[in-house]
């Protein structure tokens, strides 16, 4: 049995989405090798030939491919699978966006957002928002699989798999790229940060926002997270948004200031190992979840916080 | 241009799914359903461009059970056209459901499908890409932002770290994001409007029949109960806590 992985990144650099996949893989197969779809990915390539055992990395080039979209990602990997009895994608925005492409041009049922492999073709995958785990077992012959990263530990380094360069496939001529608008920060990113301090309704405003949830998060080494209503509201941007619906994440350390918790809400963060609310109303659903309550109001709950942390030394 | 809005009828988003004690499913009997919230979505901006004079008809379609009509009756009161159920009584897998999607587009002819991104009880985000897929269409999933402009569209979609705006040939699959609109409630003339519009009844025989299903669920169960921890008193406190009792600091 052979595995493809395919390769999360932004073109410049590997992103540990693709080391926890490769995790997965292997947990299927031994004979595991990693696609780099993109433009201009030989330093991301690179990379990904050191994961501890990946057999091959597989580059494939185009301006479609280095915007990830979905038509032409799709167009590239299909062929791939003739020589191979699954693929594994992380399942961030652009995997989830093409890999049901994929297993329909296969002619097979995708699995998404796996958390466990039980066997070859038996998996675990959350359902109803999390609330109920289902076990599949799939029949296909060849399986296209999105994966939950933060459920799977990232594989090591200490590979040198060899770099190989693959035909980029037809492309999307009914699609074209117009442009991207992407939000540019120094903080870690929200997958696979080690804290995260995520702010909700109860800011009010953008100016909020930002005054009070970046320099707590910016004082631990924080990615910034929001709340479904925060992001609606605009008080932070799409891609910020934590939840069933928009990213999962699984830090050492989350830290919710006037979130409520609801289920899906809770559906992307209840897997941290460390669960901080701060909330005003001592009924508020995430103090079910919290490990540590402090019912307040964060006006002055977040800069005594700050304060502490300083007395700390942080 | 008519405009297709695939509808799924699922457990309402406010009720907490329970699995059942034989661990062969999820606990339906007695909860309320309702449309998926993103297939409302797709609905309300079906609606929009009806308004704006970009379509001419839309076409509700869900599979399911009986029930799924009031589903479907839902979004002729928001303002759809007209109603097909192909109903089932199966749990069709996303890859039956978009084989069934297909051949509803082909006996219809739609410029565009209009649907949700996820629907809430599978969480799969997998009906829309593989129909787009198996039509031979463009796709722009995550939509928050949908402009038709003649024979094309341009479509807004929410990305990790940010947006990405992709123009589309038609016709064309789009998947509705939480932000593309805010749905509208139907008013009481709509509901009663609504009740004169035809919903077709048909089984999955007259689109291709129901292929056979490639998973099999073994079971489901509850996930790992997390417990309250403790309350603290102030911000010194869980400093001190976070260090020295949780050591994530
Ligand atoms: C289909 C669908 C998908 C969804 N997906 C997601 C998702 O992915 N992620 C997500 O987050 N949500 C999602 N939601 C929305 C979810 O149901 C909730 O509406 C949302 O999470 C609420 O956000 P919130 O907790 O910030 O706001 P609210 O529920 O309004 O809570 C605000 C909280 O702040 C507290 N508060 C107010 N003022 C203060 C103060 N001064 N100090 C301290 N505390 C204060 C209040 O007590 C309250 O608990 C989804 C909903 C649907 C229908
Ligand atoms: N049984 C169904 N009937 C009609 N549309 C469906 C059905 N199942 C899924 N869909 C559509 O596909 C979208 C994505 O669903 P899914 O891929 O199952 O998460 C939904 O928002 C609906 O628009």
């Amino acid at each position: 049995m052979a595995v493809l992985v395919v390769a999360d990144h932004d073109n410049a650099s590997l992103k540990d989405n693709t080391h926890k996949t490769v995790t997965a893989a292997l947990a299927l197969s031994g004979d595991v090798d990693v696609l780099v779809a993109g433009q201009g990915v030989a330093a991301v390539a690179a990379e990904a030939a050191k994961i501890a055992g990946v057999r091959k990395v597989l580059t494939a080039e185009s301006d479609l491919l280095g915007k990830q979209v979905a038509e032409a990602v799709a167009s590239c990997i299909t062929p791939l699978m003739s020589g191979y009895d699954a693929v594994l994608i992380p399942a961030t925005s652009a995997g989830k966006n093409f890999a049901p492409r994929i297993a329909a041009l296969l002619d097979v049922a995708p699995i998404s957002e796996i958390i466990e492999v039980v066997g070859p073709a038996t998996f675990v995958r959350p359902i109803y928002a999390g609330n109920a785990l289902e076990t599949v077992e799939s029949g296909d012959a060849k399986k296209v699989i999105t994966v939950r990263a933060t459920a799977f530990k990232a594989a090591g380094d200490g590979g040198s798999a060899a770099i190989e360069a693959v035909d980029p496939g037809p492309g999307a001529p009914k699609t074209r790229f117009l442009s991207d608008e992407l939000v540019k920060s120094d903080r870690p990113e929200l997958a696979g940060a080690k804290i995260v301090v995520s702010g909700g309704r109860a800011m009010g405003s953008a100016e909020e926002f930002h005054r009070v949830i970046e320099p707590l998060a910016d004082k631990l080494g924080a990615a910034v997270g929001a709340s479904r209503a925060a992001v609606d509201a605009g008080y932070a941007p799409n891609d910020y948004q934590v939840g069933q619906t928009g990213k999962v994440v699984a830090p050492q350390l989350y830290i919710a200031v006037g979130i409520s918790g609801a289920i899906q809400h809770l559906a992307g963060m209840k897997d941290s190992k460390v669960i901080v609310a701060i909330n005003k109303d001592a009924d508020a659903p995430i103090f079910q979840v919290a490990d540590y309550g402090l019912v307040a109001d964060y006006k002055s709950a977040v800069p005594d916080l700050m304060a502490a942390l300083t007395d700390a030394g942080h | 241009m008519k405009i297709l809005v695939p509808v799924k009828r699922v457990i309402d988003y406010n009720v907490k799914a329970r699995v059942k004690s034989d661990q062969t499913g999820v606990d339906l009997a007695n909860v309320k359903m309702s449309m998926n919230p993103f297939c409302e979505i797709a609905v309300e901006e079906a609606v929009r461009l009806k308004e704006k004079g970009v379509a001419e008809e839309i076409i509700v379609v869900s599979i399911g059970p009986v029930q799924a009509q009031e589903t479907i009756r839902t979004a002729l009161a928001m303002g759809g056209d007209r109603g097909i159920l192909v109903q089932t009584d199966a749990d069709p897998e996303p890859l039956q459901v978009a084989k069934l999607l297909k051949a509803v587009a082909e006996a219809e002819g739609p410029g565009l499908i209009l649907m949700g991104k996820q629907a809430i009880d599978g969480d799969n985000n997998a009906v829309g890409q593989m129909l787009s897929a198996l039509l031979g269409w463009p796709q722009a999933t995550f939509a928050s932002k949908i402009e038709i402009d003649g024979a094309v569209a341009r479509v807004t979609r929410e990305v990790d770290g940010g947006l990405q705006t992709l123009e589309l040939d038609l016709p064309a699959v789009i998947t509705a994001d939480l932000r593309l609109n805010e749905p509208r409630y139907a008013s009481l003339p709509n509901i009663m409007k609504a009740k004169k519009k035809t919903i077709d009844i048909k089984s999955a025989d007259d689109f291709g029949g129901l292929s056979g299903g490639h998973l099999k669920v073994l079971k489901v169960t509850e996930p790992a109960k997390r417990v309250a921890g403790v309350k603290v008193e102030t911000a010194a406190e869980l400093v001190s806590k976070l260090k020295t009792e949780a050591g994530v600091i």
